[in-house]
């Protein structure tokens, strides 16, 4: 077998010198009754040529976003990746390294952790950034829960444009924690209702920008209603590449970022593997979650990174961790890092302004067909549509994806006729064009 | 040098030794000293091109940003060498043996890579029609069909993102499954001494208390005190088997039917599955769930520190309390259940957007294919075998922490052997740095003292086996001859000499910032 270097002599010769008859008698201490002595009903080994095939086969069943005028949005964001990130990511050193728990030889990892937290923290416009969680979904759930340990209160109010996944995940996690969820009913703007909610028992007020819907939201009122009620104001942000143009959650008030870095160096990947971040006021460090590359010297007084405040983690502090998170989302974080640093001040800029460019196109395109439901919006608009799910399955035989319908994320919400469309840079006139013939004509108008 | 008032230099590295000099640029022959992004770039540089936008931002009045981000870019060609030269600094598999005990770094094969990224699968959005993902979601199902034959056991859930974040799935049904019964009350977990931290890390994150097993002189739980622990408050054991000392738990099946007997669940930390792969299948021992790093057993590659990927196996009695979105067989071919329907209304809830670590899914899929369930069953054999070989060779000079009786895919050693010698298991570990290895594991688990824990994996040769021994064993002579120096200053040889955890830690320095430091070095030309 292709990835397994013993020869049957090395096996003879090994077992010679442990001292024992065959292999059965490493494995004595597995109870008779669960040993398998035969094989699983399983295919036997195959070569590289026969997975090719068969992975081929099966990749070729489905339609890729790029394979035709494609709208889909709503947490997970085609772009395009400069070719050198990949090559880079696939450098051994890096795809093939375990976290940098021995910092004198990982340091390629920990100063890449290092730039990517700087980053986080510059885009976010907070003092503090970790490096990296699994998603944002996931980031979501653990910033509600950090604001439980900074203000010892149980409750946390999520708003109506936060991603009902966002929303789901956190309930689950966050409540499993012990901590009162109020999730508010989506709307599209939904943003102001949060203000009447918060109370003395608020830790928390989860806020999205760019919100589920596209709406793009000045949240500066909502941080202070929650300041003043002694509540940490969370801002979510699924799109990462909005950071560019919009203003910063830091710049309007807000304690804690988390956002999906998903569309910065990183594929759609059908939901995964992507990249949470969170970044937080410097004050707030030492009750973040998950891992921290911080600056030291080593022995001979040069400048290196290390993991730390490890005191926080599960590995130190067991049940009185902070988090039972034991990894990042490393190599993701390194595509996003090579990425943003292939992008800069001037590119990001440049890749939000033309992302913002298309969404506008694809507004105007469809305003008079459609009525469009977000009145201010980065790269992706709601519009209504008669039973939007109906309407994207219409589409497709026009060979169009064309968006989301809401209710695929949240059926329960009443909101069968909204349908939620992005526009990024890698959205041609044309497909807009053939958008619109499309709905022409399925919609009669 | 300047120092920052904390005592760190603020410009970057320089004093690699050249027989007692320095380098006069700071580099260290084909080692290049490599500044930061920020103190390389600028914030008017950029390795992209791009159209311009054909509409401003007029629109957004003053939710525009009115400040810069604070970003510094860099051309296609000076982004290569950044970041190949620091790759450069980073031991890898594909450099040598990786010897981290319950990590299992076996070999990430490059077919993996090239199937991920694949437009079928790379180029998918989560929330397509699913009419148009057939063939990931008939990829999902396969995958799920491999790992429950694998291990014995009637269902999946596939979208926990990391091994700790299947154990908190795993509890999370468990919990649920109490709670359902009416038995709320049980918020006790138990859970041995010799466990990994997330195991308590994950109870108390659910809310539950937790309280320690001891373990017996022979490294295994103690059945008499598991025993007496358990209860009518109990809600789960979480028992890692193989176990954190690289040993089977003879006793699975008893420890497993005391606690259904006493009306809980077993929860097993499968880390180290790759042990056992093909030959046991832990729905035999009577395990209620588990969560399998694909990350170790299936080869998904570590990436310094994730993505991982944790789905859990689930007995009957906790699979309809599995979180969404799961895949069903419907009219119109393979379903994702995305909401929390009226027929499966016991779901706990989510574990995270979307469906999971689906690129993590294609390569463990492609790497249980290209092994079969007869390579599988090989790849169990021979690290198992590995290992042992490792700690008989290893026993002539280091002291093994259970002599009697073959390890399973790890073997753990005792600092015992470096009594009187002056060298901790801290400075043997960076010692074998400079003879070119990772360390093993280190003072885990917490029961044998200065552990010191090797996990070869199936994926090296004999004569790596033995060039990694070779250099072990010298080493330990040379410990044992009071060549004290070799171990207090090492590592000497590599990038970075030790570095000050506890300066890190006092003042924690975590972004750079302008003022830190000024521009990027011109070594020679500065002066």
């Amino acid at each position: 077998m292709r990835y397994l270097p013993l020869t049957p002599d090395d096996r003879t010769q090994m077992l010679g010198t442990i001292g024992v008859p065959d292999i059965d008698a490493l494995f004595k201490d597995v109870p008779t009754a669960a040993r398998k002595t035969e094989l699983f009903e399983l295919p036997r080994r195959a070569g590289e040529l026969e997975v090719e095939r068969e992975l081929g086969k099966l990749a070729a069943m489905n339609r890729p976003a790029g394979a035709g005028p494609f709208f889909c949005g709503a947490g997970a964001y085609r772009h395009h990746v400069p070719a050198s990130v990949d090559h880079i990511i696939q450098r051994s050193e890096f795809l093939t390294s375990y976290t940098p728990y021995q910092p004198e030889i990982a340091q390629g990892t920990l100063q890449v952790l290092f730039e990517f937290q700087t980053q986080v923290a510059a885009l976010t416009g907070l003092e503090v950034a970790n490096a990296s969680m699994y998603d944002g979904s996931t980031a979501c759930a653990e910033a509600v829960i950090m604001s439980q340990r900074v203000t010892r209160r149980e409750k946390a109010i999520l708003s109506g444009g936060l991603h009902p996944h966002y929303a789901a995940t956190t309930q689950t996690i966050a409540h499993a924690e012990g901590m009162k969820i109020v999730r508010q009913a989506g709307a599209i703007d939904a943003e102001a209702a949060v203000i009447a909610a918060i109370d003395a028992q608020t830790a928390c007020v989860v806020v999205q920008t760019p919100n589920v819907f596209g709406v793009v939201t000045d949240v500066t009122k909502i941080a202070e209603a929650a300041h003043v009620a002694g509540a940490l104001l969370i801002v979510v942000t699924t799109e990462a590449v909005s950071f560019g143009l919009l203003k910063s959650p830091g710049e309007m008030g807000a304690d804690i970022a988390v956002a999906e870095g998903q569309s910065i160096g990183n594929a759609l990947n059908y939901g995964g593997p992507y990249i949470g971040l969170l970044a937080a006021r410097e004050k707030l460090v030492r009750q973040m979650p998950g891992r921290l590359c911080g600056e030291t010297v080593d022995a001979d007084g040069r400048r290196g990174y290390v993991l730390t405040l490890s005191t926080r983690e599960q590995h130190i502090r067991r049940e009185k961790a902070t988090s039972n998170i034991c990894t990042n989302s490393g190599l993701c974080a390194l595509a996003f890092t090579v990425h943003l640093s292939l992008l800069g001040e001037v590119g990001l800029r440049q890749l939000a302004a033309l992302n913002h460019s298309r969404a506008r196109e694809l507004k105007d395109a469809l305003d008079g067909i459609v009525e469009v439901l977000t009145p201010r919006f980065f790269n992706e608009i709601a519009v209504r549509v008669p039973d939007a799910a109906n309407v994207v399955e219409a589409l497709l035989a026009d060979g169009i994806i064309a968006g989301v319908p809401y209710s695929r994320l949240d059926p329960h919400a009443g909101l069968d006729d909204v349908l939620l469309l992005a526009a990024t840079e890698t959205t041609t006139s044309d497909d807009i064009a053939a958008l619109v013939a499309a709905l022409k004509g399925r919609l009669g108008r | 040098m300047s120092m920052s008032s904390v005592g760190r230099p603020t410009q970057p590295n320089v004093g690699a030794s050249i027989g007692g000099h320095a380098s006069l640029t700071g580099g260290r022959g084909l080692l290049q000293d490599e500044p930061l992004l920020f103190e390389l770039g600028g914030w008017d540089k950029t390795g992209v091109d791009f159209d311009a936008a054909e509409h401003d931002a007029s629109d957004l009045g003053d939710l525009v940003r009115s400040r810069p981000i604070g970003l510094s870019g860099l051309s296609e060609p000076e982004t290569m060498r950044h970041y190949v030269r620091l790759s450069q600094k980073n031991h890898a598999i594909d450099l040598a043996l990786y010897p981290l005990g319950s990590c299992t770094m076996k070999h990430n094969p490059r077919l993996n890579e090239k199937m991920a990224r694949l437009s079928g699968f790379a180029d998918l959005h989560p929330l397509q029609p699913m009419s148009t993902t057939q063939g990931a979601l008939e990829l999902m199902d396969r995958l799920a069909h491999w790992l429950k034959t694998l291990t014995g056991m009637p269902a999946v859930a596939l979208t926990p993102k990391a091994g700790a974040h299947g154990e908190l799935c795993g509890l999370l049904c468990i919990r649920a499954a109490h709670e359902a019964a009416g038995h709320g009350h049980r918020r006790r977990v138990l859970v041995p001494t010799s466990a990994h931290g997330t195991n308590p890390a994950t109870a108390a994150f659910v809310g539950y208390s937790v309280q320690e097993i001891a373990q017996t002189a022979d490294g295994r739980v103690d059945l008499s005190d598991l025993a007496a622990k358990l209860g009518p408050d109990v809600a789960a054991i979480m028992v890692t088997n193989p176990n954190t000392c690289g040993l089977f738990e003879r006793d699975v099946i008893e420890i497993a039917r005391l606690t259904h007997e006493a009306g809980a669940y077993f929860y097993c930390d499968g880390a180290n599955f790759n042990a056992i792969v093909g030959r046991v299948r832990p729905g035999d021992l009577g395990v209620d769930a588990m969560h399998i790093n694909l990350h170790k057993t299936f080869s998904t590659p570590h990436g310094g520190g994730g993505p991982g990927a944790g789905p859990v196996v689930l007995s009957k009695a906790l699979a309809p309390f599995a979180p969404a979105p799961w895949i069903v067989h419907g009219s119109q071919g393979l379903e994702l259940v995305e909401e929390t329907k009226a027929e499966a209304a016991q779901a706990f809830g989510r574990m995270c957007a979307f469906q999971g670590q689906m690129g993590m899914f294609v390569r463990a899929y492609a790497y249980m294919r290209s092994h079969g369930s007869d390579g599988l069953r090989q790849v169990a054999e021979d690290a198992v075998l590995n290992a042992n070989y490792v700690k008989a060779v290893l026993s002539a000079q280091m002291t093994p922490a259970f002599p009697d009786g073959p390890c399973m895919h790890e073997a753990l050693f005792s600092d015992a052997w470096l009594d009187d010698t002056g060298v901790t298991t801290l400075d043997f570990a960076k010692a074998m740095i400079d003879e070119g290895f990772h360390p093993m594991t280190m003072y885990f688990p917490l029961v044998v003292h200065g552990a010191m824990l090797i996990e070869p994996t199936e994926t090296e040769s004999k004569r790596e086996l033995d060039r990694f021994c070779g250099a072990l064993l010298a080493l330990a002579k040379a410990a044992k001859a009071g060549d004290v120096d070799r171990f207090k200053g090492a590592p000497y040889l590599a990038p970075m000499r030790r570095l000050d955890e506890t300066l890190a830690a006092r003042k924690p320095k975590l972004t750079w910032r302008p003022d830190d430091s000024t521009v990027a070095p011109t070594p020679l030309a500065a002066e």
